[in-house]
């Protein structure tokens, strides 16, 4: 395992209030693999992807992205460092079209006016080498399918040469067909050389195509493992009580609290 | 071909690259409702022209509808951009009021009828203008109050202000270049105020629909956090839209003090509404991310040449406001359907067929 991770989450605390949502959270991703990041609802998930991506500043800790410490503090910044995040339903602009959309934010200028002619070359291109065609390049993101939106706001990232991508639940709201396509694509970019994080609550999804599982439980890391080396009933138990045999947060009499049931 | 080639790519891919967008321009065009709404202006004046002939058809009667729209273009303009971001400005009509008075203050203040005056005061309009955009975009924007109440309540205080400004007496010291700017200049053939808001639309349109600054304003009407998701900064962005329609409504002040040679206090209570009736007319959704400035213009000339129509074939000037609110409703009832028909995953279809299909 000489590999160094692409993007090191070290020590991480959050705290919203009196609310401590993340507590000494680490993460490992690394280049050209799916790293799944479980946990259940309230686990924290959400929130450090949020630390991760610039939206949350965090209270402690580090982030680390190849090698060297980064203070992330907005999107753009995460933007610029190559970290893109794709969210479960508010990645596209349901009025602006495709093309729009993969370049919003990061708009090609001539003069100040909009270069639409270059998006448009850039965004055919980006699409093409995914294999998607099936969409048109001024359609509306309105009128495309759950699948097809996710498609495209995964082809955001390859436009953009992201090095780390984060998708959150990219699958929850798709069909079964759709759902293949889309780990699909996910595989496809983390064997491209990309930092892949998956977050998902589908145990399919997360053996299907990770390589590494990060499982955290009421805001801590309760374990960073290989997929291959977990069983699907070890990683429930690690979401659902935050440890499985000898791996995990092993329990003491304190930590009992809030292990009534999924919220 | 100005293709730039983004590092990592292969060449080969550029033959993929050429390959025409699938949609064509006119498909899309078609699917615009600025492009249906046009085709009722045109019937309407088509029946106006069966009906009086050439009475309605002279160049006079469209350089006088010209400039009855001329203000309210301006205002559409800057209300246009509000509307897309899913806000709405009801204070424009206001703050015309607060700036005109204002301008002509400061007009009065240095005397003289020059364009050195009046370059003094189309500045103040300005500014007070912008002043008032400021004020409601940051309540909006940082303040998070609902831009309804918000611009609710500028549009009572600008018009209090400026009648504390006044006594409430109209101002009539206007500098003559001004009004003589009106009466006199033609450019290119068109009446100086019809021009002046002319240029407005058309820079208007431009920043609207070919800029980074018009892109921003469609995302953030159509997904607000997506778009803080992106890195835009919503807040400061919606700051400035705001500060463009103020602008919007300074501009249009200075338009009102050359067009009738006088404040009007008392007479700017309906240019909200009739400028946000116009905007809505013209395809510009009340839910944001949707509009043109094309539309808003179309939007505008439609009740304008309802009302000439109906003086010139002898119909009381009161069917306006029946006929332009029938139009409005129904112009919103089909923005709905073809929203809806975009959700359920159709492309958005001709919106004529829509409004039949819908009915079941």
């Amino acid at each position: 395992m000489a590999v160094r991770p692409l993007l090191e989450v070290r020590g991480v605390d959050k705290s919203f209030g009196a609310v401590q949502v993340l507590r000494d959270v680490a993460m490992n991703v690394f280049p050209g693999e799916v790293t799944a990041l479980v946990g259940d609802n309230g686990a924290g998930k959400s929130t450090l992807v949020k630390c991760i991506s610039g939206i949350y500043p965090i209270d402690a800790g580090q982030v680390v992205f190849d090698g060297r410490p980064v203070t992330v503090s907005s999107p753009k910044d995460a933007a610029a460092l190559g970290i893109e995040v794709v969210y479960q339903d508010l990645a596209l602009c349901d009025n602006l079209d495709i093309v729009s959309n993969m370049f919003l934010g990061r708009e090609k200028r001539s003069g100040i006016a909009l270069d639409e002619a270059t998006m448009e070359q850039m965004a055919h291109r980006t699409l093409a080498s995914l294999s998607v065609r099936s969409v048109s390049l001024r359609q509306p993101a309105a009128s495309l399918s759950g699948g097809e939106r996710q498609t495209i706001a995964i082809a955001k990232a390859v436009l953009w040469n992201s090095r780390v991508v984060i998708l959150d639940e990219p699958t929850a709201a798709l069909g079964v067909a759709q759902t293949a396509q889309v780990l699909e694509l996910v595989r496809r970019l983390a064997d491209n050389g990309l930092g892949v994080v998956l977050i998902s609550h589908n145990m399919n999804d997360v053996f299907a195509v990770s390589d590494r599982i990060t499982a955290l439980y009421l805001g801590r890391t309760a374990a960073q493992v290989r997929t291959s080396e977990v069983t699907h009933s070890q990683v429930v138990e690690l979401i659902t009580v935050g440890y499985t045999g000898s791996i995990g947060l092993l329990p003491d009499p304190g930590s009992y609290e809030g292990m009534g049931g999924r919220s | 071909m100005s293709v730039i080639t983004p590092p990592g790519q292969a060449p080969d891919q550029q033959v993929v690259a050429d390959a025409p967008p699938s949609d064509s321009y006119l498909k899309r065009l078609g699917n615009l409702q600025s492009v249906w709404i046009l085709g009722v202006l045109l019937l309407i004046i088509l029946a106006f022209s069966l009906a009086a002939g050439d009475k309605f058809l002279s160049t006079s009667n469209f350089s006088l509808i010209s400039q009855n729209i001329a203000v309210w273009a301006v205002l559409g303009v800057g209300m246009t951009f509000v509307i897309i971001t899913s806000g709405i400005d009801l204070s424009i009509g206001s703050v015309l009021v607060f700036s005109s008075v204002v301008a002509a203050k400061v007009m009065a203040a240095s005397g003289g009828d020059s364009w050195g005056v009046a370059g003094l005061g189309i500045l103040a309009a300005i500014a007070s203008g912008v002043a008032w955009g400021v004020l409601n975009g940051f309540l909006v924007a940082k303040a998070k109050i609902p831009a309804l109440i918000v611009t609710l309540g500028s549009l009572s205080i600008a018009l209090g202000l400026a009648q504390v400004l006044t006594g409430g007496i109209d101002i009539r010291s206007v500098p003559e270049a001004l009004t003589d700017f009106n009466t006199y200049v033609r450019i290119l053939g068109v009446p100086a105020l019809p021009f002046v808001a002319l240029v407005v639309v058309v820079i208007g349109g431009i920043v609207l629909h070919k800029t980074k600054f018009g892109r921003y304003t469609y995302a953030i009407g159509s997904n607000e956090l997506g778009a803080r998701r992106v890195g835009i900064n919503v807040d400061r962005h919606l700051i400035m839209v705001y500060a463009l329609s103020g602008a919007m409504a300074g501009l249009g002040a200075v338009l009102a003090l050359a067009q009738f040679g006088t404040t009007t206090i008392a007479g700017q209570s309906l240019t909200n509404l009739n400028v946000i009736a116009a905007v809505v007319i013209g395809g510009t959704s009340i839910f944001g991310g949707q509009g043109s400035i094309f539309g808003t213009v179309v939007g505008l000339f439609i009740p304008a040449v309802l009302q000439a129509g109906f003086v010139i074939i002898g119909v009381e000037a009161f069917w306006q406001g029946v006929a332009v609110g029938t139009v409005l409703v129904a112009a919103v009832y089909v923005d709905q359907s073809r929203r809806a028909a975009a959700l359920r995953g159709a492309s958005a279809p001709n919106p004529l067929l829509a409004m039949f299909r819908t009915r079941k």
